[in-house]
């Protein structure tokens, strides 16, 4: 059966699919949280969601627009303050997966949130750090979601804000106390993984439809190709119907209807 | 100044005076009395409860110097930076929640309208540990923290010290000791006993943290009504409690109002242009007289 359905959406329903039942995920604001959600209301209802404003186990109706929504304190199990979230929670080792977004990210997967440009003359100031350079330190494994483009996949990032696995490669080495570090890269033309060995990022599976060169000419750095490349499972009718049903009733939301 | 009363001791520093209860002061008198020129103000909340009521009266008294602290600046303190009261500002993540950029914030870094600031930038967590450690009377946070970052590259005010017990590398901040710290609430009692409720954010800490401090509740009760483990600062660790009604709008206050996501978006346009920018701040907080 062929069904229609965006880049975009594509990949929102893989980035989904990588959480399970079991895990304990740091969601970020954006791309993350509605993978995240989707992955919830669909093959994984038991997966906990935790956002840095302090909500624990929350289960929004609608995608908040800012990590602070009412929506998520209300519907989560418990809330607590910003200092017992990062500290307890996150440091505490209780984090299975980062699940962050960038505006940048370099071959070894590290993340730019804080500027384009020299840091004292920039040429575009970005919002900052916030959670993600300890997410993604104290998180067991970091999962990274966003869109695929020259401006977004950059040989070396300006700034590394957070640590994918350094400037070479070797930025876990010898740290201890350090979780895996981002272990998939989720765009909206494949899905990528640090190689083993080096750790640079290597494209595993195609979306359906893309073809390498759709990729090598989104990618800013060479990139490479997995031996054993794989297709991207489609989304299903339900993973489709879920998450156009979730973004209407957020959409309706925010634009004050309901 | 504060007095210590009953004879009690200060133990805690002697920049603290502890008091009976808060004193009720109108908004401008609080602002007034406690945002000096050139002070170290933390005007906290995580999205929650954001006191845009009193970031507002500060516009109006046209304070100059500040060093505005918060992990979150968003909408008010773009408006406190285009209003050009700010010389430095001090956060781990300054945008405009779901929407973008703060326009004010960057057209001050990248082009020093109205005038230059300088900023020091943090991450959350290191920022969430300093406020505590500054409620706690430490002179520095420890954290498993920004390994293999680049911000301590450009942040002086980030160590690495090793622990003395295991050797591990630790990251290490100053605590935040806000001169004063500003935040809002849901309610105070008739001793300025303040409950805040939802997302809780740092306020307590910043509070706490804090030589003086002004709260904004949206209405005084006789009775808080609270279970036992409920967030409430005491009064009488608090220097002045303030009636501000809507004085989080546009963001929220659990229970009270939700959030106007609209507001936020429609800032976008405002603050990307000077003049727009301008014409709203005087039309919305110059001639808009108490609240706003």
């Amino acid at each position: 059966m062929s069904l229609e359905y965006t880049s975009a959406e594509m990949m929102t329903v893989t980035a989904a699919r990588a959480l399970e039942n079991g895990m304990t995920c740091f969601v970020g604001i954006g791309l993350p949280s509605e993978a995240a959600n989707l992955a919830r209301l669909t093959h994984a209802p038991e997966v906990v969601l935790i956002y840095e404003s302090g909500t624990l186990q929350t289960k929004p109706d609608v995608l908040p627009l800012s990590i602070g929504d009412g929506e998520l304190c209300e519907s989560a199990l418990t809330t607590v303050s910003v200092p017992e979230m990062f500290r307890y929670w996150l440091q505490g080792g209780h984090i299975s997966v980062g699940f962050l977004g960038t505006a940048q990210i370099d071959r070894y997967a590290n993340l730019n949130t804080t500027l384009i440009g020299d840091y004292h003359d920039p040429k575009v100031r970005l919002p900052g750090g916030g959670g993600a350079p300890e997410i993604a330190t104290n998180a067991h494994e970091v999962f990274i979601t966003l869109k695929h483009s020259k401006r977004t996949f950059v040989k070396d990032v300006d700034f590394v804000t957070t640590l994918g696995f350094g400037r070479d490669g070797k930025g876990r080495d010898g740290v201890p106390n350090i979780g895996k570090g981002p272990t998939r890269v989720i765009t909206d033309l494949c899905v990528m993984k640090p190689d083993p060995e080096t750790k640079e990022l290597v494209v595993v599976s195609l979306h359906p439809g893309v073809s390498r060169e759709d990729v090598i000419e989104a990618t800013g750095w060479e990139i490479r190709f997995a031996d054993q490349l794989e297709s991207t499972p489609e989304p299903s009718a339900h993973e489709l119907e879920v998450l156009r049903e979730l973004k209407d009733r957020t959409d309706r939301k925010h634009a004050g209807e309901v | 100044m504060q007095r210590s009363t009953l004879g009690l001791v200060n133990i805690v520093s002697t920049t603290k005076r502890r008091t009976i209860m808060a004193e009720f002061l109108s908004l401008h008198d609080a602002v007034a009395r406690y945002v000096e020129d050139g002070a170290t103000v933390a005007m906290e909340g995580f999205t929650h409860l954001i006191p845009f009521a009193a970031g507002h009266e500060v516009i109006r008294q046209k304070k100059r110097d500040l060093t505005l602290i918060r992990m979150t600046p968003d909408l008010v303190y773009d408006q406190l930076i285009g209003a050009g009261c700010v010389k430095k500002l001090i956060f781990s993540w300054g945008g405009n929640p779901g929407v973008g950029s703060l326009h004010r914030l960057r057209d001050a870094v990248e082009k020093g309208w109205p005038h230059k600031i300088e900023i020091l930038e943090h991450s959350h967590a290191a920022m969430a540990c300093a406020f505590e450690a500054g409620a706690a009377g430490l002179p520095l946070a420890v954290l498993r923290g920004y390994v293999g970052s680049e911000l301590p590259n450009v942040n002086d005010q980030i160590k690495f010290i090793e622990c003395p017990f295991t050797g591990e590398r630790l990251a290490a901040v100053p605590s935040i000791r806000p001169d004063v710290s500003v935040v809002h609430a849901q309610k105070a009692d008739r001793k300025g006993n303040v409950l805040v409720e939802g997302i809780i954010g740092v306020q307590k800490e910043a509070v706490m943290a804090a030589k003086r401090s002004i709260v904004t509740v949206e209405e005084i009760v006789d009775d808080l009504n609270t279970h036992p483990n409920a967030c409430v600062i005491p009064g009488w660790a608090i220097s002045a409690v303030v009636v501000a009604e809507k004085g989080s709008a546009p963001s929220y206050a659990h229970g009270y109002y939700d959030r106007d996501n609209r507001f936020y978006k429609e800032w976008d346009a405002i603050a990307r242009d000077r003049d727009a920018f301008t014409k709203w701040l005087e039309e919305n907080v110059y001639n808009a007289g108490g609240q706003s």
